[in-house]
């Protein structure tokens, strides 16, 4: 992995310290040509990697990477799957099992089976699971994605129902039909990477919370730190800024001193933060 | 200190989101769920292991429990929460709580008189930003309240037709009881519950049952006046987003989920590290942890919050009265919709406007004016 990553919160109106910010950046970020600007802003300052939610929006971007490949041909994504709103929306308007089938393509057998009241057997949730997580990559076709993540209200809402086997189905789809390395985005990490060690998944790769003020890191920071020193883990930190609490030369020293730390993923919208963080990140991983 | 044995009832989104939550709760045993969907719980049985049944009867019989969370649709919330009072299990039961002040109040009474924990979910009270804001109003800080703005809007209804309970009044559906009534508790919680409410409109946007927005003016005291607006056809908003405005004597404050803005007029009342001009608290700040994180700290905060007072007696932060006070305000509001609205239009003698009015320039008839119009027997 990359040891920089760009994410992609500021595109889509995400921003967890401030509602204000988030909407502000949303109205920027309304055409894609100016996401792909920041990207291509990113590109020449060395960030290669793209960690980006399932978002329809995605499509147009993922389009012009495609189309192209000679301008990028190193260019990576790592898609996060899914883009929980829509799912939750979904949800509310159609109900639990009517939001599942309105992702299914038309015309399938577990849609059928669905509608026509049976009981799923294990292949069938396994196969429902490959289906959700298709329709989910159906935009990434033809692009670079080595790693492919699960999103933390997946992973964690799974992680709580003690659903360990649904991390172990989700690895599986990935390598077998992708052939790319699962990775789960978590609020929790160490009881995921407990579960995932359970589960029979080694050395996961780990999305989570990673800041000097502990925010949204549960578990505490004790655990995580250990983690970053001894776990059997490949962490990638996000939050690293605290969503703008944290400046970013004290943010970054903190977590750039943890050896498990592999990678860092954050997000921006000018070349000039871009370039400082990379250059910050730089300076003090050869340190 | 021996585990709090539990079991869930209503499977959909938020009962689901509780269940993960519960399980990962080191101070709860979840011992079953139920639901009427077959294949929610086969999937859980098979992958989790839970027990699970689709009769709540038969599972508040056959399983032994100390609480019981509630997620099912509205209408069935008082049915069920009334077996579980009487069988002496403490309840937590999503909101709103049923549909009607009375039933509300009955369950209240009854909860409080067998000592049962008694907690709704209205997550917003377990907000840190929200909190810090009634900190800063208990201190009266910005001095005496004189209007208060209290603003839901979200992008939950965008189409005509919805095909669950939410979209059918009679099963406690619509902007009213499933979105303003977030807003409402949550004001409610700050600054006491309104004495009266005037010129409420319900409106359908794209819903063909349900209201999609509510919009009143609300009376706390002879000196503060509210506005209510609510609009859950708005997808300008990626979630749901509540705001509230609070103008006093001595400044402003402007508080949303993850931010508080504090104005504050004159240098003699700051305090408490708040000083004249603005001041700006984030949830970065103000947030505590929580053991386990799925959709936002609020929404675990209030289920160990159930936990401590089950096991300290205490009375939670948000109780079936306090969800019963926010029905009662829904009620006053539904009713104040429903009545033929006192205008002065356009060609009122009294404001020295003369002649007669085109079609365009009548009042429009409310919402609830039309249905009930149509539901005249035609003569």
């Amino acid at each position: 992995m990359d040891r920089v990553l760009f994410g992609d919160n500021q595109f889509f109106g995400v921003n967890h310290m401030s509602e204000e910010k988030a909407r502000a950046q949303a109205m920027r970020f309304q055409d894609g040509k100016a996401i792909i600007g920041v990207l291509e802003d990113a590109y020449a300052e060395g960030v290669k990697t793209f960690m980006c939610t399932t978002h329809e929006r995605m499509g147009e971007i993922c389009e012009y990477f495609r189309t192209n490949r000679d301008k990028y041909p190193d260019y990576v994504f790592y898609p996060c799957m899914p883009y929980a709103h829509k799912y939750a929306n979904a949800a509310a308007e159609l109900g639990m099992i009517g939001a599942v089938r309105s992702f299914l393509p038309e015309e399938n057998k577990l849609g059928a089976l669905l509608r026509g009241g049976m009981s799923l057997a294990r292949q069938d949730v396994e196969g429902l699971a490959t289906l959700l997580i298709d329709a989910e990559m159906k935009m990434f076709a033809g692009l670079n994605t080595p790693v492919i993540f699960l999103q933390n209200v997946a992973t964690d809402f799974l992680l709580g129902l003690g659903f360990d086997e649904a991390f172990k189905i989700f690895a599986n789809c990935v390598r077998e039909r992708y052939n790319a390395e699962p990775g789960f985005i978590t609020m929790n990490a160490p009881l995921l990477l407990q579960r995932l060690q359970k589960a029979g998944i080694d050395d996961p790769i780990i999305c989570t919370n990673i800041n000097k003020i502990g925010f949204r890191m549960c578990g505490g920071m004790q655990a995580y730190e250990e983690l970053m020193t001894h776990g059997k883990c490949r962490l990638i930190a996000m939050s690293v800024f605290a969503s703008g609490a944290l400046q970013p030369k004290p943010a970054l020293e903190y977590v750039c001193g943890f050896p498990h730390v592999e990678s860092i993923v954050f997000g921006a919208s000018s070349r000039r933060n871009i370039a400082q963080t990379k250059q910050l990140i730089d300076q003090l991983t050869h340190s | 200190m021996t585990l709090i044995r539990a079991g869930i009832v209503g499977l959909g989104k938020m009962g689901l989101s509780h269940q993960s939550m519960v399980n990962a709760h080191p101070g709860i045993e979840l011992k079953a769920v139920c639901d009427t969907s077959t294949y929610v719980l086969d999937v859980l049985s098979k992958y989790t292991g839970v027990t699970t049944y689709s009769d709540y009867k038969k599972m508040l019989d056959e399983v032994p429990l100390d609480c019981l969370f509630v997620a099912t649709p509205s209408r069935y919330h008082a049915e069920i929460v009334s077996l579980a009072l009487e069988r002496g299990l403490h309840v937590f039961c999503e909101k709103p709580f049923g549909l009607d002040p009375q039933t509300g109040y009955r369950l209240a009474e009854l909860a409080e008189k067998k000592r049962l924990v008694n907690q709704v979910g209205y997550h917003y009270r377990f907000v840190a930003a929200f909190n810090e804001a009634k900190r800063v109003l208990d201190q009266k800080l910005i001095g005496e309240l004189h209007h208060v703005r209290i603003e839901a809007y979200g992008p939950v209804v965008l189409r005509p037709k919805g095909s669950t309970w939410r979209a059918q009044k009679s099963e406690g559906g619509g902007a009213l009881f499933d979105y303003a009534c977030h807003a409402i508790d949550l004001t409610n919680y700050l600054i006491g519950r309104p004495i009266a409410v005037s010129g409420t409109v319900l409106n359908s946007v794209f819903s063909n049952d349900v209201d999609d927005e509510v919009y009143s003016t609300l009376q706390y005291s002879d000196k503060l006046f509210g506005q209510l607006a609510t609009n859950w056809s708005d997808d300008s908003y990626r979630k749901m987003s509540v705001r509230l405005n609070f103008w006093g004597s001595n400044g402003r404050i402007n508080v949303d989920r993850q931010e508080l803005q504090v104005y504050l007029r004159s240098h003699e009342q700051a305090a408490d590290g708040f000083t004249e001009g603005w001041n700006v608290r984030y949830t970065t700040e103000l947030t505590k942890p929580v053991w386990f994180y799925v959709r936002g700290e609020e929404y675990s905060a209030q289920i160990d919050h159930f936990v401590q007072c089950i096991n300290t007696g205490a009375v939670p932060l948000s109780t079936f009265r306090t969800a019963a006070d926010t029905i009662l305000t829904a009620a006053m509001l539904r009713q104040d919709a429903q009545k033929p609205r006192t205008t002065i239009a356009l060609n009122d003698p009294a404001v020295g406007g003369g002649g007669e009015l085109d079609a365009a320039s009548r009042p429009r008839k409310t919402f609830m004016r039309s249905v009930l119009d149509r539901l005249k027997p035609q003569t």
